[in-house]
């Protein structure tokens, strides 16, 4: 083994790579959520159709979407790996157990919240990048442009009450993935300073609950404006 | 006091174990949480019964030799070591249920008495200093700030009793390995080794088959000589720095 697959198959190595994909894909919901707020823009999805189609054209940007679909892949397996090792560290557990009183419910349950969110991550996908990709899509002409309208798909989807409770609950599980792995990424980088920690705790504190709520904001408006 | 104890009783490793319950009375709450344990052994051995067995040493609360998983957290309730847990910290009639540390790097060798020599072999990997043996050195001969000298220290404290393993849910050994790393890292008398050891550490805390970190931060609320978390961040430096700049291929 070469001292660099000896080391992402370390424990250290492993967390590494937790932390480095999912800082990125902390990125990819900033960009993410503000690009979608362009569905609120009532222009009857104009602006949100032309940012959709440059969103899926631009070379720039299908990189960063292969990095994404690689973090994401990488953040799913490498977490599977590390909680194998976890559950093998003890095989009996406790008869009687007060974790609650040492540690945050957030914390104890990262990879329950986040199978949740790869369960949402995966209708979420099919429902709207799919269509967009591969699916049928009605198309719209603007200044003789003809683009995809992924707007009358979405605004279709959010009709439906089960999606839009589904959607809401599931950045639910978002935020509390995030109110531990946002501070918890960089502790794992070794970011830990006491100049810098309360502004990360800070920092990540806000952004577990405005990111998902703008998010959640989303599907209930379209639902109670349409 | 009268209480009952809901105490694990393991023949040997092999011995699948299980709960027994034993009701006993006449119990002051200034006697420490080992005095009662001897106390109940005493009329376990008058009544021909096998004592329970549990790990204890100095019984001050520094050579880390105590264990035991009580009411649902390490050491009990209170953050210090179950030599310096008192009765006083229970009430009358209580239940107490005391469980060995678990983990598959401690295995049970007997009731609640767990063999935690994994921590010597990580210790024995890396955690040591290179010294020239002759004649005592002069006091302040290597100038050390205060600052560093504290935060050294302040590593140092850890006893090596595997509470964090016995609290972390991933029973990870994180916080006993970074104390161990950081306490040499700091002082220039680590620096001969300082990569070396990282990468010997962490491979040999791997090899004993300890968890991951979550950073939970459970180990640095149940430890009871507070090592801070900032251990486990400054650890993780000296691993990805060493891996990147060591000779070792």
């Amino acid at each position: 083994m070469s001292w660099v697959t000896k080391t992402l198959s370390s424990t250290l190595g492993r967390k590494l790579i937790m932390a480095l994909t999912g800082l990125f894909l902390i990125l990819f919901l900033m960009g993410h959520v503000s690009g979608n707020l362009l569905l609120l823009k009532g222009d009857e999805g104009k602006s949100f159709n032309i940012y959709a189609e440059f969103m899926t054209t631009n070379p720039a940007v299908k990189l960063l979407s292969y990095l994404t679909y690689i973090s994401v892949i990488g953040h799913v397996i490498y977490s599977i790996l590390l909680s194998r090792k976890n559950k093998a560290a003890r095989p009996i557990g406790y008869a009687e157990s007060r974790a609650s009183t040492n540690s945050s419910f957030s914390s104890r349950n990262m990879g329950i919240l986040g199978t949740l969110i790869l369960i949402f991550l995966v209708v979420h996908l099919q429902n709207f990048w799919y269509q967009m990709h591969w699916g049928e899509i009605p198309t719209v002409t603007y200044d003789g442009e003809t683009y995809k309208d992924l707007f009358s798909i979405v605004s279709f989807s959010f009709q439906n009450e089960l999606l839009v409770i589904g959607y809401v609950v599931a950045m639910g599980f978002l935020a509390f993935h995030l109110s531990h792995g946002f501070a918890s990424a960089f502790q794992t980088l070794g970011l830990n300073h006491k100049k810098y920690s309360p502004a990360i705790q800070t920092v990540g504190k806000i952004y577990c609950v405005a990111v998902p709520a703008l998010f959640a904001f989303m599907p209930l408006y379209i639902y109670f404006t349409s | 006091m009268k209480l009952t104890l809901k105490i694990w009783r393991q023949k040997n490793n092999a011995d699948q174990g299980g709960f027994v319950s034993y009701p006993i009375d006449g119990i002051s709450k200034d006697m420490s949480f080992l005095e009662m344990l001897d106390v109940l052994n005493e009329e376990l051995s008058n009544q021909g019964e096998d004592p329970v067995h549990f790990d204890h040493d100095c019984r001050e609360g520094i050579c880390g030799m105590c264990s035991l998983y009580i009411n649902g957290k390490p050491h009990g309730p209170q953050q210090t070591t179950t030599c310096q847990l008192h009765m006083r910290s229970f009430h009358d009639g209580d239940t107490i249920t005391i469980e060995p540390w678990r983990a598959k790097a401690f295995p049970v060798v007997k009731d609640l008495v767990v063999d935690r020599s994994a921590f010597d072999r990580i210790i024995q990997a890396g955690g040591y200093v290179s010294v020239n043996t002759g004649g005592v050195p002069d006091a302040n001969e290597i100038p050390i700030p205060k600052r560093i000298a504290d935060e050294a220290f302040d590593a140092a404290t850890c006893i090596g009793c595997g509470a964090c393993v016995a609290a972390c849910k991933n029973a990870s050994a994180m916080l006993f390995v970074s104390a161990k790393i950081s306490q040499l890292a700091m002082l220039p008398q680590g620096q001969v080794e300082r990569k070396e050891r990282a990468e010997k550490m962490i491979a040999q805390m791997d090899s004993e088959g300890f968890g991951a970190c979550t950073n939970t931060g459970a180990c640095s609320a149940e430890c009871p000589k507070g090592i801070s978390l900032t251990n486990i961040a400054r650890m993780n430096r000296e691993y990805f720095s060493a891996v990147v700049s060591s000779e070792n291929v």
